[in-house]
């Protein structure tokens, strides 16, 4: 699994992107009759595998029922009063509701179609057109407590944060569930029972947390071995010969204009990317990954434990997971939107710190974290999620010590508030 | 000398008294029976023992000292209910508990082939448990008890759900590790095999004790001064009233069952031989099923 798991995710990413970016994949052309009063866009749209226009001249037509015979998907009515400066009144019909997407793409064929005749109407030229079209590449530098800049590239920045954050979600997850797991089958069992006679529960809690979290840190490690391996061959491939002189100007840290780099026939956006690679504080990053692994892990997994413990069995968990992923969610859930669009943002800044929602949050923002000057930040994070796991796990310990051996009790929140105070 | 005292011991879980100042002692190199109806409080006792849970006043003495953590090595615990880790296997599991138990990696595992040997189990040694059949496994279990030469062992119903053949097999492992110098305190409803093995018993009912004392002792504490008599022939005109006669036709002779004072039995026995074959003349003890069902009920009315 180990092995085999980096493989999967690649290919089951590779498969979404895919299908993503190529969204022609198994679609039909589609096809569109359209009564164009106004004969403004008329025998004018384009027309690709995609979608096709038809047109008709017949009006006294145009309430038959032209689309059963299943020739069209839908029908398009451009009014009289269409015109070049009032492009309005166009109405689609169709047996089934027009997408999002569908609808977008009837809007860009008809505005193409107005914006080609206003610009004749204008006399401007196409390839006046053209050559006002323009796209800047900007390359993001950061400065380091001298002053001195270091190129980043924000989309690489962003690509680890939330590789490196949803990582931790997954494995929180599994291994904490694990732990639970293995409480629960302790207890139905009855070996606990025997163990109890000859360690103290919270020793055996503790051991099975333990363990597990050496598991995850070794999937980790070997995740991140195979990741390594899988970057150089990529970039043998791909960079090949420029290879040499690419990580050169990358670690020298300077900037490069672009007339060099095209010189050398290199993607200033590669560059920008190698380079930015380089400069990232890769020792923060993967210390802050195993730190917030494992603070998140233990945080999370001692709850589950003491959930193991005060259930009989595995389908009364239900009810105590609820409370327990919430936070987890509810920081990925953030992490796409808000935090990735702005890591150093007030938002991003406390969910960093709360350590119920740091150990996802704070690894989204570690690329984009100067350590010179937000050291505090991260320092404060890190305690207060080794006091909070300390905590959880104190909790867990009273709850577990007391649930492992009690059967049969019907397991609230208010019969484990009482098991807090047992005495043992 | 007791091995293991149990002075005034309390314990309550909110709201109901599982045991209430309870007093017990049992004598080294003894086995020990414990009994009592379910929910007496037992499991609680031997919970305590275990230091599984910790009593609410009271104290507990093995060997002289109070019940401290260093005692967890010395003792070995059998739990009624019983529990292995399935996908793990018998020799590794066996090694692990007895490592629990402060056996060292080597010593744990040349104990445990030697156990295995002597339960037939060494063809399942890397089997993992859930393979074994609900006896084979009991017997591991029972492994694990005993590995690390405990001076206290505790049972709790130790031959449930085993055929004959292997409760024979218990039974006799259990009196060597007597013999050998362990103390055993065995609880248990199955009261025929309290009257085989056992040397002392103890009662607990509606969380006290009842009971306590050697088994001959309990016994004729309870006796009736009954007395039985298996003979041929007729009994006519003896001084001496049976309480009941009957003809037991399995054995093809007469039953004739007496209530006298114990220094009257010669006369009887006089008198008997006066007018009737004797095959056999016995005195009557309660056994202990019926002293435990007796005491039940007392409680009950009580």
């Amino acid at each position: 699994m180990t092995i085999l798991g980096p493989v999967l995710i690649a290919v089951f990413y590779g498969i979404i992107i895919f299908l993503a970016v190529n969204d022609s994949i198994g679609q039909e052309t589609e096809n569109i009759l359209v009564y164009d009063q106004s004969k403004v866009v008329e025998g004018k749209l384009f027309n690709d595998d995609m979608l096709t226009f038809d047109y008709a001249s017949d009006w006294s037509k145009k309430d038959e029922d032209s689309l059963t015979f299943g020739k069209y998907t839908g029908r398009l009515f451009i009014p009289d009063s269409f015109n070049l400066y009032h492009p309005s009144g166009v109405i689609y019909e169709s047996e089934k509701s027009l997408s999002v997407e569908g609808k977008q793409r009837i809007n860009r064929r008809i505005a193409n179609a107005v914006e080609e005749q206003k610009m004749a109407e204008l006399g401007v030229s196409e390839s006046a057109m053209d050559s006002l079209k323009t796209s800047v590449s900007l390359q993001a530098l950061t400065l380091d407590e001298d002053g001195k800049s270091k190129s980043s590239s924000t989309e690489l920045n962003t690509f680890i944060g939330m590789g490196a954050s949803f990582v931790i979600y997954f494995f929180i997850f599994l291994y904490g569930v694990q732990v639970m797991k293995g409480v629960i089958e302790e207890k139905t069992n009855r070996i606990v029972e025997v163990i109890v006679s000859s360690v103290k529960p919270f020793q055996l809690m503790m051991g099975k947390v333990f363990g597990l979290a050496l598991v995850g840190l070794t999937q980790i490690v070997i995740w991140l071995l195979f990741s390594v391996i899988l970057v150089g061959i990529i970039s043998v491939l791909f960079i090949g010969d420029n290879m040499g002189s690419i990580m050169e100007m990358a670690q020298s840290g300077q900037t490069v204009p672009v007339e060099q780099l095209d010189a050398l026939g290199i993607n200033s956006m590669m560059m920008n990317m190698v380079s930015g690679f380089m400069a990232l504080n890769w020792p923060f990053i993967i210390v802050a990954f195993i730190v917030y692994f494992l603070g998140g892990y233990l945080m999370y997994s001692a709850l589950f434990a003491a959930v193991g413990a005060a259930v009989d069995a595995e389908t009364d968990t239900q009810q105590f997971m609820l409370p327990i992923t919430l936070p987890l969610v509810f920081s990925i859930a953030l992490s796409t939107s808000v935090v990735m669009r702005d890591p150093n943002g007030v938002l991003s800044f406390w969910l960093s710190i709360i350590p119920l929602t740091s150990p996802i949050v704070m690894m989204v923002r570690a690329p984009f974290i100067n350590l010179a000057t937000q050291w505090w930040e991260v320092a404060l994070s890190i305690s207060l999620l080794v006091g909070t796991f300390c905590f959880t796990i104190w909790l867990a310990g009273k709850i577990y010590r007391t649930g492992i051996l009690m059967y049969g009790k019907k397991a609230t929140y208010k019969e484990l508030f009482k098991w807090l105070f047992y005495k043992p | 000398m007791a091995f293991l005292e149990v002075n005034n011991v309390t314990k309550g879980y909110e709201g109901h008294l599982a045991i209430k100042d309870l007093n017990f002692s049992i004598p080294k190199g003894s086995i020990y029976g414990l009994l009592g109806p379910n929910g007496a409080g037992k499991t609680t006792l031997i919970r305590i023992i275990n230091q599984i849970t910790a009593a609410d006043t009271g104290e507990v003495m093995i060997d002289g000292e109070r019940l401290n953590p260093s005692h967890i090595a010395r003792i070995g615990y059998l739990p009624e209910e019983r529990g292995l880790y399935k996908k793990m296997k018998v020799l590794e599991q066996i090694v692990y508990f007895g490592r629990l138990k402060d056996l060292s990696k080597s010593e744990a595992e040349k104990r445990a082939l030697y156990w295995l040997e002597k339960f037939d189990l060494l063809a399942w040694k890397y089997k993992k448990v859930e393979e074994l059949s609900k006896g084979m496994a009991q017997k591991v279990q029972f492994i694990l008890t005993v590995l690390h030469e405990p001076e206290l062992i505790i049972l709790d119903e130790p031959f449930s759900g085993f055929d004959p053949v292997n409760t024979e097999l218990i039974k006799n492992e259990i009196k060597n590790l007597r013999d050998k110098g362990a103390t055993i305190i065995f609880s248990t409803h199955r009261m025929e095999s309290v009257e085989e093995i056992c040397d002392f018993v103890g009662m607990i009912n509606l969380s006290q004790k009842v009971l306590e004392g050697s088994i001959s002792d309990v016994r004729n504490s309870f006796k009736k001064n009954e007395y039985q008599v298996l003979f041929r022939g007729e009994l006519n005109g003896i001084p001496f009233e049976p309480k009941s006669v009957k003809r037991e036709e399995r054995l093809a002779l007469n039953k004739a069952v007496f209530v006298i004072e114990p220094d009257k039995a010669k006369d009887l026995i006089t008198a008997l031989n006066a007018q009737v074959e004797i095959a056999s003349f016995s005195e009557e003890l309660p056994s202990i099923k019926d002293i435990f069902i007796q005491k039940v009920e007392e409680g009950k009315n009580g």
